[in-house]
């Protein structure tokens, strides 16, 4: 017994040095000197200004203005939010797309309030873009679109959703159609060595591509 | 459901069927002492840790000095992590200054780690200064997992040799599973997961803002290092509260496929390394044949449910069938088929990360995670505790065929007796009596229900998960269900446990690490001092498909007998019916 207790407290304090600090600082070295970039968050820039990183979604709403012209606020004091025409649009958030508070959104196939929030997101979809797509109806809208992701921060929609929201984004930003596609054709990110995963268009890059081609204004 | 989503769990297979004889076999030399490419390397390491420790690496021990080892070493390492969690205000590496955990959290979270269960209550990047990451928790990610593949090591000599008591050093097996196992391949996993984009910094964070004008903090941290050790030895905690749906913890779908391989690599790899140190590797195969079966049927329920709809999202008005499936909680990059075939491996391994929230998965779908956790982790299972308790349940299809024909039972030629099916019994039982008790009471106490957070079914369905989870080691949640409450202040500032459901958790997956592995070593003990006989004509072979039949069926009928009642109340329920709640 006492043995035991003698040889755990030394292997306590070793392992814990060799597995609790070395290990980690060893591999941050490393990992420092042979993948700087993804081991700093994968920062994008514009400008010379960090604006984001490639694998973290962004929020690309704007606030709604009451009849003053003034932020409309919700019971909670916060501004209440809606998409801006001239973006495509990240998938819906439970987290307001935090990347340092993060939570799932946790209700179960059965909650009504998992119903009335998609149901939610469905209805602000087709309003936004029927104008742009005619005859787009709720059997054309893709699951990605009204669902939030489990990250709350995905960096990707489907290619099906952003491609409805291209026939908007052209408009608004007098973009030819065509080239829209090709961005979106250029930002979707394929299945790993061809058959991993799912495709998605990372929409913080497109809007980027976007934003520095038709920029608005 | 799509071709390539079927293609994906394919390769998913064969890499894992291909891997299996690769690490197995060398998991085997591991054990059996022989000399190891490493070892020229890392060799003078583990003769000074022996001298450190003051053990004589030949100097073997039976099974309860063994147990005893055990004990006293991770009653030991559990304070000392108890410790570390409560006082980390005053220990360095702590850049967004986070207070201590209370007292009930902290009881529970050591509980999880030291059992290599890895439930979280509390949300890493809120909660846990880097010191506590790293030098705390992650670990025990690598000494929890050593501590189960050195046990099973172990009750593999048990199984294999004849007439002696000895089963081997306690010390040595934990220090080659580290040094020569978990180590190597945690360094290759970590670098290979930062070149996805997974990340491994000392800097605590990153303000901006976004493109659009919003204020955005990056939360990064050493990841990368902690995320290898994480799949690899089953623990399954995450960096970040949303655990690997964060695309900082899990990148790209190749980081994906990645982890997932790491989630099952080891306790496949466990049946050979069993084939090979008992000398028969059809006994092997047979035991990851069974395995295979059972997850097969698993993830194929949990992807063919995904792919449809809930009734949530119908009633919402979306055509979610065919056109992505139930995406509610799932990463785009991943998909409605990397889910399901992660929700399941997580869950046949008692590993417990996920890649989205398994709370939102349909009523059938969250059948698969539920059962898997219900057949007491024996689908692969935990590294170590996995294949030992898949033994455990080997001996008892032994009893039960022995009985159907009237023979003694028998296994690898040793005569299975009272006291081994005894021993058995309390190692396989145990589980389905503290999962319900602990539910029922979590269920009919407002102690308990101050825990759950959806109403209707789904707030059962969450309690069963998380006391299914805690006492199977596994460390997957409803994550609704909490024990944990956090006000909107930084620093951790005001923040509580709720004791009954951290202590009745903590407690669960004590029960849960420490009986089976009793258990185990204690069969492993008697088994040791048996000289086999030879095999007859009337000798049951434990390697035939009739064999392979019959233990699917008892793993299957024990959880089906225990368990039925409480699913039928839950996702059952939920799966039959399109009424809300």
């Amino acid at each position: 017994m006492r043995r035991d207790i003698v040889g755990s407290v030394v292997a306590i304090v070793v392992l814990t040095i060799g597995f609790g600090l070395v290990y980690p600082l060893a591999m941050t070295g490393v990992a420092q000197v042979a993948f700087k970039d993804q081991a700093d968050g994968s920062q994008v820039k514009r400008d010379g200004r960090v604006v984001g990183s490639s694998l973290i979604g962004q929020d690309f709403r704007r606030p709604v203005l009451d009849a003053n012209g003034r932020p409309k606020l919700d019971q909670d004091g916060r501004p209440v939010l809606e998409a801006d025409p001239a973006w495509f649009q990240s998938r819906p958030s439970q987290s307001g797309y935090s990347a340092n508070v993060t939570f799932f959104s946790n209700l179960g196939p059965n909650q009504k309030d998992l119903a009335d929030q998609v149901k939610a997101n469905l209805d602000a979809y087709l309003a936004l873009e029927r104008p742009f797509t005619p005859g787009l109806t709720a059997a054309g809208v893709p699951v990605d679109a009204v669902t939030s992701s489990a990250s709350g921060v995905d960096p990707h929609i489907s290619v099906a959703n952003a491609r409805v929201q291209a026939n908007r984004v052209a408009v608004v930003r007098k973009a030819p159609l065509d080239r829209v596609l090709a961005l979106i054709r250029q930002h979707t990110d394929g299945r790993a060595l061809a058959v991993l995963g799912e495709p998605g268009v990372n929409v913080l890059g497109l809007n980027l591509a976007l934003d520095k081609e038709f920029p608005l204004r | 459901m799509t071709w390539q989503g079927w293609i994906q769990i394919l390769i998913y297979v064969a890499a894992l069927t291909a891997l299996t004889p690769l690490l197995g076999g060398y998991m085997a030399r591991v054990y059996m002492g022989r000399r190891l490419a490493l070892e020229r390397v890392l060799g003078p390491v583990e003769r000074s840790f022996y001298r450190a420790v003051r053990t004589d690496p030949a100097n073997e021990q039976d099974w309860k000095q063994y147990a005893r080892t055990v004990l006293v070493f991770s009653a030991l390492f559990w304070l000392v992590l108890y410790a570390i969690l409560r006082l980390q205000g005053v220990l360095p590496f702590n850049p967004l200054r986070f207070d201590g955990a209370p007292w009930n959290v902290t009881f529970n979270t050591t509980s999880s780690f030291v059992t290599n269960t890895n439930w979280q209550y509390y949300g890493g990047e809120t909660t846990m200064s880097f010191f506590s990451q790293m030098a705390g928790l992650a670990v025990q990610n690598f000494v929890s997992a050593a501590v189960g593949m050195a046990v099973l090591a172990a009750v593999i000599r048990g199984f294999a040799r004849r007439e002696t008591t000895k089963l081997g050093n306690f010390w040595v097996d934990l220090t080659r599973t580290l040094l020569y196992i978990l180590l190597p391949l945690s360094i290759i996993g970590a670098l290979v997961l930062v070149s996805q984009g997974v990340v491994q910094t000392f800097t605590g964070s990153v303000s901006l803002t976004t493109l659009h004008g919003f204020e955005q903090v990056l939360a990064l941290g050493p990841v990368a290092s902690q995320i290898a050790i994480k799949q690899l030895g089953t623990n399954g905690g995450g960096f970040f509260n949303v655990n690997s749906a964060f695309p900082f913890e899990n990148a790209t779908s190749f980081a994906n496929f990645v982890e997932m391989l790491f989630i099952l690599l080891i306790p496949a790899a466990a049946t050979y390394q069993y084939g090979r140190m008992v000398g028969r590797l059809r006994q092997g195969w047979a035991l990851y044949i069974a395995m295979l079966v059972m997850l097969t049927i698993g993830v194929g329920n949990a992807y063919y449910q995904e792919a449809r709809t809930t009734p949530a999202l119908t009633a919402a008005g979306v055509h979610a069938t065919d056109a992505g499936g139930n995406l509610q909680d799932k990463e785009q990059r991943f998909g409605v088929a990397n889910s399901a075939l992660w929700s399941t491996a997580t869950t046949d391994a008692s590993n417990g990360s996920v890649n989205a929230a398994q709370e939102a998965y349909t009523g059938f779908g969250e059948m698969t995670p539920l059962v898997n956790m219900m057949t007491g982790e024996v689908i692969f299972g935990g590294v170590g505790s996995g294949l030992y308790g898949m033994l455990l349940v080997v001996l008892l299809t032994v009893f039960l065929a022995g009985l159907m024909v009237g023979r003694t039972p028998e296994y690898l030629g040793k005569k299975i007796q009272a006291r081994e099916v005894k021993l058995v019994a309390i190692g396989t039982l145990y589980m389905p009596v503290v999962v319900l008790i602990a539910a029922a009471l979590a269920i009919a106490t407002p102690a308990g229900r101050q825990s759950v957070f959806d109403s209707g079914p789904q707030g059962f369905s969450e309690t069963v998960y998380a006391y299914t989870s805690q006492t199977n080691n596994n460390g997957s949640a409803f994550a609704g269900y909490t024990g944990f409450t956090q006000p909107d202040a930084p620093g951790n500032k005001g923040a509580a446990g709720v004791t009954f459901a951290d202590l009745i958790g903590g407690l669960c997956m004590l029960l849960g690490r420490f009986i089976p592995l009793l258990a185990a070593l204690a069969v492993a003990g008697s088994l040791a001092t048996k000289r086999p006989v030879p095999a007859g004509p009337g000798t049951f072979r434990t390697d035939s498909p009739i064999f392979l039949v019959l233990l699917v069926g008892v793993v299957v009928i024990v959880a089906a007998l225990s368990f039925l009642p409480a699913l039928a109340l839950g996702p059952i329920v939920q799966g039959l019916t399109h009424q809300l709640f």
